[in-house]
């Protein structure tokens, strides 16, 4: 039953999000009910990410919308991991609304594309979080595994 | 050892010196927190003269299912009173203020309708909540519109279908353990799903666990509670160390269950290393497993024949099978000569003569003195099990033994004595491992490694009398050693909690690493 639950809603997104997307956002792949791929490019004119695309990866749980989807930013040859104080270098993406306390079961995988744009357009610190070359180095946990800190809220 | 034979017929058992809580009235805890007693490690070390309080005691009191709901009732039936609302809603206002009665009573009388306003209990026109089937209704959660869907709205007006809703409030209530401050679904609001909405909507399957959570958030609200973490122990302990205090105190508490555990971490009793310590420790073991892995934990070679020994039980005397060499599992040495050299295997020398050439050397250092203690520390941590496993075994042929010997069921029950003291006192050798790691040299150091080197000795001896085999434990003179030596482990394990806790207390050990007490610190953190 959960299951169907997650693929009816996912179905629903992926019909909408299939005819419009805003700007800056590009579904790549959504094959099944599990993983989805998406691009995203910050609009307008910072410095920090100009001339360049981040490849987004959304895994859904059968819970889903119930249960927040995992979100990293995945590295390739063409899209690198953005740099923001949110953002470990290994994709890892420290963002409340993403945590099961900050999730609302009416966020939507373009709500979520649309607040990471935001998140980017609206920093201005070239630099990791700290402890970042630590926390790469010895994370083995999936995402939702980890508990993180917010530094702050307002992003 | 006949100079410990007097010193054995002096002593009393470790009970006497235990913290004993049934005269501390712990209903008044607000009165003698450390906040309103700067004196009380002092005033204990006075006192500490006459054995009637030890430097590491502190209050606690356990209380079982009955008295955790009694204390909430007559929470309840107070605020009923005052208040004169209903018993109903008064269980609601004190959760939705995290049972803390007085400032519930304050902001009820300064504006009565804000309070219920928040708490969800505001008497609105509308009436009580219900379902309701809403034409050309979208669910916003899983995008339904088929006609005759149910729904329902908190006040501020968000509407999900009830499927929806239950789906989210079985996240929250299975998954999450949450019950009293659900929020509404909707992005950013933060109204909180009221005790009669979840009455309601709360899936049939789930109310159980529901009230369970409910009743919960009493022990859970209060920072003086904490439950008993003893799998299906139902009891909580009360106690009013602070977490500003664990710098100067190891809060260890033993549940009417048996358990003991530390009151500012949960983990099992740690004394005498501080919890910030223990912390630092446990990670770094975790950092460090790699490292510790070729410290091979269960099989070591004979240093004279090179045959493969498996310990067996929690004696550091090992006996090689095949050729009879006998020697110490600890530092592979001659057990020979261990009655004079014991020193060897309870104490890393710091090398102070020696010149650290480059970084490499150093770290070479560091890596061996961290491996000094991280032996011993797992090896005690290995033999407590070990000594667990033998009790079990022991626990039939104790009834062997009564056959045998005549002897009743109260009679062997000295072997239960031991077998408890040798449990205790390694838990904490093995913790003093630990805290000795962190432990910068002063003057304090050298008596601190007598006591350990003193309470290993005797363990290790107990440990050794306790695996005699069944026919030697009949004979009556190994019993009353057997009975001495367990008063005295326990005796020496109190000297050297006390002499620890006391320092602690005092802030007079020196650390080699930062040493706050609190460890509040950002970025993020792996889930135990
Ligand atoms: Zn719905
Ligand atoms: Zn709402
Ligand atoms: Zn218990
Ligand atoms: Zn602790
Ligand atoms: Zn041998
Ligand atoms: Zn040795």
């Amino acid at each position: 039953m959960s299951t169907q639950f997650a693929a009816k809603r996912l179905s629903k997104e992926l019909s909408k999000i299939s005819s419009s997307l805003p700007p800056g956002i590009e579904l790549v792949s959504a094959d099944n009910f599990e993983e989805w791929l998406l691009d995203i490019r910050v609009l307008d004119n910072n410095p920090l990410y100009q001339n360049q695309t981040y490849r987004l990866k959304f895994r859904f749980g059968s819970s889903y919308p119930i249960e927040p989807p995992e979100v990293v930013f995945v590295k390739l040859p063409d899209r690198p991991i953005p740099m923001h104080p949110h953002i470990y270098s290994n994709g890892i993406i420290c963002l409340d609304l993403l945590g099961q306390q900050g999730w609302s079961p009416v966020q939507n995988v373009e709500s979520v594309c649309m607040s990471l744009q935001s998140m980017l357009t609206g920093n201005s610190k070239n630099e990791r979080p700290p402890g970042d070359e630590e926390f790469v180095r010895g994370n083995r946990l999936r995402p939702k595994d980890i508990e993180f800190y917010y530094h702050d809220n307002d992003v | 050892m006949d100079s410990d034979d007097d010193f054995i017929s002096n002593m009393s058992s470790e009970e006497d010196m235990l913290p004993d809580d049934s005269d501390n009235d712990m209903s008044n805890y607000e009165d003698y927190g450390f906040d309103d007693e700067p004196d009380a490690y002092s005033d204990s070390q006075k006192e500490t003269g006459h054995g009637k309080k030890v430097a590491y005691d502190f209050s606690f009191k356990v209380y079982q299912p009955s008295d955790i709901q009694k204390q909430q009732d007559d929470l309840i039936n107070e605020v009923n009173m005052i208040l004169d609302i209903s018993k109903e809603e008064a269980a609601i206002l004190l959760r939705y203020f995290r049972w803390n009665k007085e400032r519930l009573i304050e902001d009820y009388m300064d504006r009565p309708g804000q309070v219920l306003d928040a708490a969800g209990l505001s008497q609105s026109a509308a009436g009580p909540p219900k379902i309701q089937v809403i034409p050309g209704f979208v669910c916003d959660i899983c995008c339904e519109d088929e006609p005759g869907l149910e729904s329902f709205a908190l006040k501020c007006g968000h509407r999900y279908c009830v499927d929806c809703y239950r789906h989210y409030l079985s996240q929250k209530i299975r998954e999450e353990g949450e019950a009293a401050r659900i929020q509404c679904p909707s992005e950013g609001c933060t109204l909180i799903i009221d005790a009669r909405s979840l009455d309601l909507l709360v899936p049939q399957d789930l109310t159980d666990r529901y009230h369970e959570l409910l009743h919960r958030t009493y022990v859970e609200d209060k920072e003086t509670l904490k439950w008993c973490p003893a799998p299906d122990c139902q009891n909580a302990v009360e106690c009013a160390v602070k977490k500003k205090d664990l710098d100067r105190v190891v809060p260890t508490v033993s549940c009417l269950c048996g358990h003991r555990f530390c009151f500012g971490c949960i983990l099992n009793d740690h004394q005498p290393a501080p919890c910030e310590l223990v912390k630092k420790w446990l990670k770094k073991c975790a950092d460090d497993s790699e490292t510790a892995n070729w410290i091979s934990a269960n099989t070591k070679e004979c240093p004279k024949c090179n045959s493969t020994i498996e310990k067996n039980g929690g004696c550091n005397h090992m006996t090689c099978r095949k050729c009879k060499h006998e020697f110490c599992w600890m530092c592979m040495g001659l057990w020979s000569e261990h009655g004079t050299s014991w020193y060897n295997c309870n104490r890393y020398e710091e090398k102070s003569g020696m010149e650290a050439r480059d970084a490499q050397a150093r770290s070479r250092v560091s890596l061996e003195r961290y491996l000094h203690y991280y032996n011993r520390y797992a090896n005690h941590e290995q033999s407590a099990r070990l000594d667990k496993d033998i009790f079990h075994k022991t626990e039939k042929k104790m009834v062997q033994l009564q056959k045998e010997s005549g002897m009743s069921w109260i009679e062997v029950q000295y072997l239960n004595s031991a077998s408890q003291a040798l449990q205790t006192c390694r838990q904490t050798l093995m913790w003093t491992y630990a805290f000795a790691f962190y432990l910068a040299r002063n003057n304090l150091t050298e008596i601190f490694e007598d006591n350990q080197k003193d309470l290993e000795m005797a363990v290790e001896a107990l440990s050794e009398m306790f695996e005699r085999p069944i026919t030697e434990l009949a004979d009556p003179k190994l019993k009353v050693e057997i009975m001495d030596k367990t008063t005295y482990c326990n005796k020496r394990r109190v000297i050297l909690l006390e002499d620890t806790a006391q320092n602690l207390a005092e802030g007079k050990w020196t650390f080699n690493v930062e040493f706050s007490g609190s460890a509040a610190n950002g970025g993020p953190s792996t889930r135990r």
